[in-house]
C-alpha cells in the first residue's frame, strides 16, 4: 500500500481576523513533483511553515512522514529551502554545510562534494558574507539534499538562479524523485514549473481553486484555443469571408474558439484548401490558466 | 531528547562566528588589560594586612569581575537569537532535527568558552604578578579557583538573561537597549538603591532583614558576597562587601549556584515563544 509522504486535510490558519488559509486539502505521494502556485500573500510560504511546523495551524490536520509536523521525527525527514535563504556572513560555504551536516547526523566530510553538486566547490573556503544572491541560494540548495529527505519543501527555489543553474537544479530534483522524494516547490517562473512538475496546485487568498496535471487544468479551465491562420498571397480577404470572427494582425488571421469547437473549426479550416499557407494551434498558456483559477475567488 | 553531538556542532560554529568577529581577543585583552591595571594600582597598601598577595588580588578581581563579567556576557548574548531572526537565519535551522534546548545550550557553551578564555586571561596575568612578588601567594590559590569558576557561574547567569532579552525583543537593536538596561539595573543602579535604602533605614527592620534576602536575590551581589565571604582578605575591601561577614556562606553559594539555571530557565522559555 503506498502512504502518502505529505497529507494536509480541511487545514485553515488564522491570524487574528485574517484567513491566511481556508479548508486546504493535499496530499503528495512519494516520488511527486508538485508546483504550489499563487499570488504574494495567497498562503504558499504560510501552508510550508505549518508543514515544516514552524508555525501551528488553527484547525485541520497534516501528516508529515506519518509524523507531527515539527515533531523529531518529521524534522529528521524533512529539508527546506527558504526563499531568500540566509546565513551568517562570517562562516564560509564549507563551515556552514558542514554545521548542517552534523546538525542531521551525517559525515560532515561531504561537505565539499554537496556544494562541487551545486557548482560551488570553487569558493567553498569563502566566506558567505562575500557571495552572491545566487551563491547564497545555491548554499540553500546544498543543505537541502543533504542525506535522503524523504519530503523536499522548496519555497522559490531558482530565484536568483540563471537559465543553465535551473536547468541543472530541475535535473538534480529528477534525481530525487526517482529515489522516491516528494517534493513540493513554490515558483514565480510558470513555464519552468510547467515541464518539471507532476502536478499543481493553484492556492488564491488561502483557498485551494486548483489542482491537477497541466492537461488536467487545461481541460478543467475550458479556456478558449487560440489559432494563426497564414493565408497564401492575395487570398487573406477570401479567407476572412470564409472565417468570420477573425481579425487581420500583420498578414495572419487571428481567431479563437472553445475547446468544444476547435476541431469543427479545423476542419472548416482544413477544407479552404490551399487558400491557407500555413495554421497554428495555440493552446492556453500556464499563464491564461494560472490567470483564469487565480481571478476566479474574486481577487 | 538533548544530543551532545548537536550541542557540539553548535558550540563549535558559535565559538568559530565569535572569534572571526574578533570577539575572543577582544574579550581577552580587555580582562588581561583590567587585571593589569588593577595589579598595578592594588599593590601598595597590603603590607600591614597579614594576608598574601593573591588574596588580595583575588578581592580586588571581584570587583573588577562583579562589573565586567556581567557586561562581556551580556554583549555576547544580545545578538543571540535577535540576531538570527533579523538575518533570517533562524527558519531554516529550527526545521533541522535539533531542539531550542539544544541550540542554546550550544550557544551558551561557546559563549562560556570565550568568557572562559577571558577570565583565565585576566586572572592568570594578576595572579601571576601576585606570585612573582610574593612567594607566600599560593595560599590564595584556592580563592582565585573559585573566583574563576563562580566567574563562570555568573557569566551563564548574564548569558541566559542575554538569550532571553534576545527572544523578547526579536530585534537586536531592541535587545541591546534591553540589556544594558539589565546591566545597569541588577550591577549599578541596585546596589545604590540599596545603599541609600540602608542610609535611610537607620539600622531598622530593612537593614537587618530584607537588606541580606536583596543580596542575595541579585547575582552580582550573590558573587560578590560569596567570594568575599570566602576570602581571608575581606577586610581589604568596604562597602557592600562589609555585609559578606554576617550572611552565610552557603547562602551565596546557593545563590551563585541556582542562578544560572534560573536564567537558562527563563532563556528557554522566552525562545520557545519566539515564532520564526
Amino acid at each position: 500500500m503506498m502512504t502518502s509522504t505529505l497529507k494536509i486535510s480541511a487545514l485553515t490558519k488564522r491570524f487574528g481576523d485574517v484567513a491566511a488559509l481556508s479548508d486546504v486539502s493535499l496530499a503528495i505521494q512519494p516520488g511527486e513533483r508538485v508546483a504550489l502556485l499563487g499570488h504574494n500573500g495567497a498562503g504558499k510560504s504560510t501552508m510550508m511553515k505549518i508543514i515544516l511546523g514552524l508555525i501551528p495551524a488553527t484547525s485541520g490536520r497534516v501528516e508529515v512522514c506519518g509524523a507531527m509536523p515539527g515533531s523529531a521525527t518529521a524534522r529528521a525527514q524533512v529539508a527546506y529551502l527558504p526563499e531568500n535563504a540566509a546565513f551568517h556572513p562570517a562562516l564560509t560555504g564549507l563551515e556552514q554545510l558542514r554545521h548542517y551536516l552534523s546538525l542531521r547526523s551525517e559525515d560532515p566530510g561531504q561537505a565539499q562534494q554537496l556544494l562541487d553538486q551545486v557548482g560551488l566547490g570553487a569558493a567553498a573556503r569563502r566566506r558567505i558574507g562575500t557571495y552572491s544572491k545566487g551563491m547564497r541560494q545555491r548554499v540553500g540548495l546544498a543543505q537541502a539534499l543533504i542525506g535522503a529527505p524523504r519530503l523536499l519543501v522548496l519555497d522559490e527555489p531558482t530565484s536568483g538562479l540563471d537559465p543553465v543553474s535551473r536547468r541543472d537544479f530541475y535535473a538534480l530534483l529528477d534525481q530525487f524523485a526517482a529515489r522516491g522524494t516528494a517534493i513540493l516547490l513554490s515558483s514565480h517562473a510558470l513555464t519552468e514549473v510547467e515541464a518539471r512538475t507532476d502536478r499543481i496546485v493553484i492556492l488564491s487568498g488561502g483557498h485551494l481553486v486548483a489542482e491537477g496535471s497541466l492537461p488536467a487544468l487545461r481541460r478543467l479551465a475550458d479556456l478558449p484555443v487560440a489559432l494563426h491562420v497564414t493565408a497564401r498571397n492575395g487570398y487573406a480577404p477570401a479567407l476572412m469571408d470564409a472565417l468570420p470572427g477573425a481579425i487581420l494582425v500583420g498578414g495572419a488571421l487571428h481567431m479563437a474558439c472553445p475547446q468544444s469547437e476547435k476541431l469543427a473549426l479545423l476542419g472548416r479550416i482544413a477544407g479552404l484548401g490551399d487558400k491557407v499557407a500555413d495554421l497554428e494551434v495555440l493552446p492556453p498558456s500556464l499563464e491564461d490558466i494560472y490567470s483564469h483559477f487565480s481571478r476566479r475567488d474574486g481577487q | 531528547m538533548i544530543t551532545p553531538r548537536r550541542i557540539l556542532a553548535t558550540a563549535a560554529t558559535e565559538f568559530r562566528i565569535a572569534r572571526r568577529n574578533r570577539w575572543v581577543i577582544i574579550a581577552m585583552a580587555l580582562m588581561a588589560l583590567f587585571a593589569l591595571v588593577l595589579t598595578a594600582a592594588g599593590s601598595a597598601p597590603t603590607g600591614g594586612l597579614g594576608v598574601d598577595r593573591l588574596s588580595v588580588t583575588v578581592a580586588s578581581l571581584t570587583s573588577l569581575a562583579v562589573y565586567l563579567v556581567p557586561l562581556l556576557a551580556l554583549l555576547m548574548s544580545f545578538d543571540a537569537i535577535a540576531g538570527e531572526v533579523e538575518r533570517g537565519t533562524l527558519p531554516l535551522v529550527l526545521t533541522y532535527p535539533v531542539s531550542r534546548a539544544e541550540i542554546l545550550l550550544g550557544k551558551l557553551l561557546a559563549h562560556l568558552a570565550v568568557l572562559g578564555l577571558a577570565v583565565g586571561a585576566g586572572y592568570g596575568v594578576a595572579a601571576l604578578a601576585a606570585l612573582l612578588t610574593d612567594a607566600g601567594s599560593l595560599a590564595g590559590m584556592p580563592a582565585l579557583w573559585r573566583l574563576l569558576w563562580s566567574s563562570l557561574a555568573l557569566g551563564a547567569t548574564f548569558l541566559g538573561a542575554g538569550y532571553a532579552l534576545s527572544s523578547l525583543a526579536r530585534r537586536p537593536s531592541g535587545a541591546a537597549g534591553l540589556a544594558i538596561g539589565l546591566w545597569l539595573g541588577l550591577v549599578v543602579l541596585y546596589d545604590l538603591g540599596l545603599l541609600a535604602a540602608v542610609v535611610a533605614d537607620n539600622g531598622g527592620w530593612f537593614t537587618t532583614s530584607a537588606f541580606p534576602v536583596a543580596l542575595l536575590a541579585n547575582p552580582a551581589d550573590a558573587f560578590r558576597l560569596f567570594n568575599l565571604s570566602a576570602s581571608a582578605a575581606t577586610a581589604a575591601v568596604s562597602g557592600v562587601g562589609g555585609a559578606a561577614a554576617v550572611i552565610p556562606l552557603w547562602q551565596s553559594l546557593v545563590s551563585v549556584l541556582v542562578w544560572p539555571l534560573v536564567a537558562l530557565a527563563l532563556a528557554h522559555a522566552a525562545f520557545r515563544r519566539v515564532i520564526p
